[in-house]
């Protein structure tokens, strides 16, 4: 018997991957949640049948999205992250002992739930004593907050469904508002190669550039993600990701499997067709 | 017989597709065949049913089976005697109204803050308006109902009028005291007909104002299509229970203006919206209101907006206020609504139903989803942030009472010649000038120009309002009598 998990990548790609076993399957008041096991990637989890993370690749994703503004600003001590229901990205946060408070804002409880039980590899940290838990609405949140945070770290799926909301302009005004002037706004920006993920990619940059003083992307490779080459939003009101003191970073001495700040650097400088869609 | 649960329409198209039927009628798209790219873009479903006529399937002009089932479904769903289905919009159904109850000469008592239809079927018969001062609120600057003291006086001061005209609710939520105006007209031989555009939701939610057929009134024209869930351009025309207004005349009045190629798109959405409102209406209804009052709530805290409600009850102009409508008063950031309305579609994607010089309307129905509501509470948070200032003073306009030197009828029809609108004071205007939306007319037909109508216009145009009426699409000049 074959068991094969395919997500379409385009109307005409598809990936798949063998699975072993369907170890959850639920709907939840926004989404539908999947956990699987599977002999290439480990246990890995869908939502609404969308790849989210796998536990063989998922450190490259949750490093590049919190390391990268934590060594330009190694004083960071609050931060707002909003989705990231697995925790991944929380876990990579509390490594940094001079963080002080994580608020973790995911609107779907049952994610989490699912996380912890399932996928403990990446929902180890959410019981840390720094990290607040809101189940709600992102844009709800950080409406209300001004002047708070020196980091927002956007983990959201993609902006169709739950997380549609984080895409747009409004948010990243209200994302703008909430942080302080050294504040860093970091968000998963979908991938520039397919057409469909390149158009959420370039509205979403047009939109944080609309907002912010300076914003930048990244990139990183992804196994498990349509074309396996995936970007993140850097933004600030000053702040640039290209000037930070790697010593400082490396004299913390966290130990990662893809980060390093070599890699950072380079990690900014894009394909000509990336730079062109940028615009 | 009368399951609401029942789509007579729905049912008998679903039976002739069934029946693979091969057309040799019109339309000449053929179930789409004959047109493949629009059939790609709007579906073979739609493309299946967009058919004629014929005896299965009744006839909007003379309906004796299915069309007819639909209609005395939808007659019992509203608590009305009677229910036409209308695909010429509610301007059609506005229209029919006035001209069942009215003759050529004849007089109606009307609110000013009317639906250009209304004025339109004033033009067509010959009706002369008898305005009625809705009143404005002095801070929000929005025309109000009619207070029962106006309407009383204009009754008594008019008693050969024959039909009483009310908006049930008005497009910023504001209602009339329509149980007792309707009761006052009756005793004086009156009509009362009620513009109900924006007010499906009256009929099937719980703790609403009155609908026009619960208050007694006679007609009623309702949108469907607005809030109630069914295509654009379909429509309902009600009459009460003890209006002792004649179906076949009713019938034929329609007729005289309505397609007899009713569109089967349009009957069928009407009838399927009619089914899902009288069997889910009162929790769909719940819905809608709570996510009004949630958005009113949160636009509130922002602050520099005022999303307004009940509070503004008066028991006279402001007899009952609709809390489905979500209005909000823009001014006190430095704003106004016409901006934030275009900050709101061009910045933030969001596109409301209307700005005027001081308020954003967003029509709210069971389709809105909590993210979408987020989305417009943080734009508008947005909008103040960025673009906010200084609060600007409320418009204070004073009610220019129209004198009224013509019927629309006989200034539309009349010699004419076009001069310069800002040169036009002193003539007799053969056309309209209004803000659209809302629609309410500045200047009407047979009215005189004067210096402060012209200011108005002036400084609506000045404010970027989008201006319609007249023939002039840049609205500078405008036609009188010669």
């Amino acid at each position: 018997m074959e068991l094969w998990f395919s997500e379409y990548h385009t109307k005409n790609t598809k990936l798949s991957i063998r699975v072993n076993e369907q170890l959850y399957s639920g709907q939840s008041e926004y989404q539908r949640i999947d956990v699987f096991d599977s002999p290439e990637f480990g246990r890995f989890l869908t939502l609404d049948g969308i790849m989210m993370l796998t536990e063989k690749d998922e450190f490259i994703y949750h490093e590049m999205i919190t390391h990268v503004p934590m060594a330009v600003n190694p004083d960071i001590k609050n931060v707002l992250v909003i989705g990231a229901g697995d925790g991944g990205t929380v876990r990579e946060l509390t490594r940094y002992d001079s963080i002080e408070h994580i608020d973790m804002v995911e609107i779907d409880e049952e994610v989490v739930n699912v996380c912890r039980k399932y996928i403990p590899r990446t929902a180890c940290k959410l019981s840390d004593l720094r990290v607040n838990i809101h189940y709600e609405d992102g844009l709800r949140f950080v409406r209300r907050c001004e002047n708070q945070y020196d980091l927002i770290i956007v983990d959201s799926t993609d902006p169709f469904g739950p997380g549609e909301g984080l895409f747009t302009g409004e948010f990243y005004g209200n994302c703008y508002k909430a942080l302080t002037d050294n504040g860093i706004l970091v968000n998963q920006h979908e991938s520039p190669y397919y057409e469909e993920d390149a158009k959420n990619m370039r509205r979403a940059h047009k939109r944080i550039e609309d907002n912010f003083e300076c914003a930048y992307v990244y990139q990183v490779h992804i196994p498990t993600y349509p074309s396996g080459h995936w970007l993140f939003g850097f933004a600030s009101k000053g702040l640039s990701p290209l000037e930070f003191d790697e010593e400082r970073w490396n004299a913390l001495g966290i130990e990662t499997r893809y980060y390093n700040t070599a890699l950072h650097k380079g990690s900014f400088a894009l394909p000509n067709y990336v730079l062109k869609e940028l615009g | 017989m009368y399951d609401q649960n029942r789509a007579p329409i729905y049912e008998a198209l679903k039976e002739y597709n069934d029946m693979r039927v091969v057309p040799f009628d019109v339309p000449g798209h053929k179930h789409g065949k004959g047109n493949p790219e629009l059939t790609e873009f709007l579906g073979q479903t739609c493309m299946n049913v967009d058919v004629n006529s014929m005896k299965p399937l009744d006839n909007l002009c003379h309906p004796v089976s299915v069309i007819r089932e639909a209609e005395e479904l939808a007659a019992r769903a509203f608590g009305a005697g009677l229910a036409f289905f209308m695909v010429n919009g509610t301007t059609s159904s506005v229209q029919t109204m006035i001209l069942t109850v009215c003759r050529e000469g004849e007089k109606i008592i009307i609110p000013r803050n009317v639906h250009r239809s209304a004025i339109n079927a004033m033009i067509i018969s010959g009706v002369i308006p008898v305005y009625v001062d809705p009143g404005v609120d002095r801070r929000l600057g929005i025309p109000l109902g009619m207070s029962f003291a106006d309407v009383k006086k204009a009754i008594d001061d008019n008693p050969d009028a024959k039909a009483v005209f009310v908006n049930n609710p008005t497009y910023y939520g504001i209602c009339s005291d329509l149980v007792r105006i309707t009761k006052y007209a009756h005793k004086k031989g009156m009509k009362v007909l009620a513009d109900e555009a924006h007010g499906t939701h009256l009929y099937f939610g719980e703790k609403m104002p009155p609908s026009a057929m619960t208050a007694g009134a006679d007609m009623a024209a309702v949108s469907m299509h607005k809030t109630g869930g069914s295509l654009t351009q379909s429509s309902f025309l009600l009459v009460g229970k003890n209006a002792g207004i004649s179906e076949g005349f009713v019938r034929a009045t329609i007729n005289l203006t309505q397609t007899t190629s009713g569109s089967y798109l349009l009957l069928s959405s009407l009838d399927i919206a009619r089914k899902y409102y009288a069997t889910k209406g009162r929790e769909l209804c719940a819905s809608v209101l709570r996510s009004a009052e949630y958005a009113r709530a949160e636009i509130n805290r922002i602050g520099g907006y005022y999303a307004y409600s009940d509070e503004l009850v008066n028991g006279d102009n402001i007899f009952a206020f609709d809390k489905t409508k979500l209005s909000v008063y823009t001014r006190e950031m430095g704003l106004t609504g016409i901006e934030v309305y275009d900050r709101l579609r061009d910045s933030f994607d969001i596109q409301m139903e209307l700005g005027d010089i001081g308020n954003v309307l967003a029509i709210m129905s069971p389709g809105d989803k909590w993210k979408d509501i987020e989305r417009l509470v943080s734009a508008l948070a947005e909008i103040k942030r960025r673009y906010g200032h200084e609060s600007i003073a409320p418009l204070d306009h004073e009610y220019i009472n129209p004198d009224i030197v013509l019927s629309p009828k006989e200034a539309f029809y009349g010699e004419q010649e076009r001069v310069p609108i800002m040169e036009s004071a002193g003539r007799i205007s053969c056309e309209f000038v209004m803000c659209y939306p809302p629609g309410i007319p500045i200047i009407a037909p047979g009215e005189r120009l004067t210096p402060e109508i012209l200011e108005n216009i002036d400084f609506s145009k000045k404010r970027g309002c989008f201006m319609t009426g007249t023939e002039d699409m840049n609205i500078e000049y405008i036609k009188v009598i010669k």
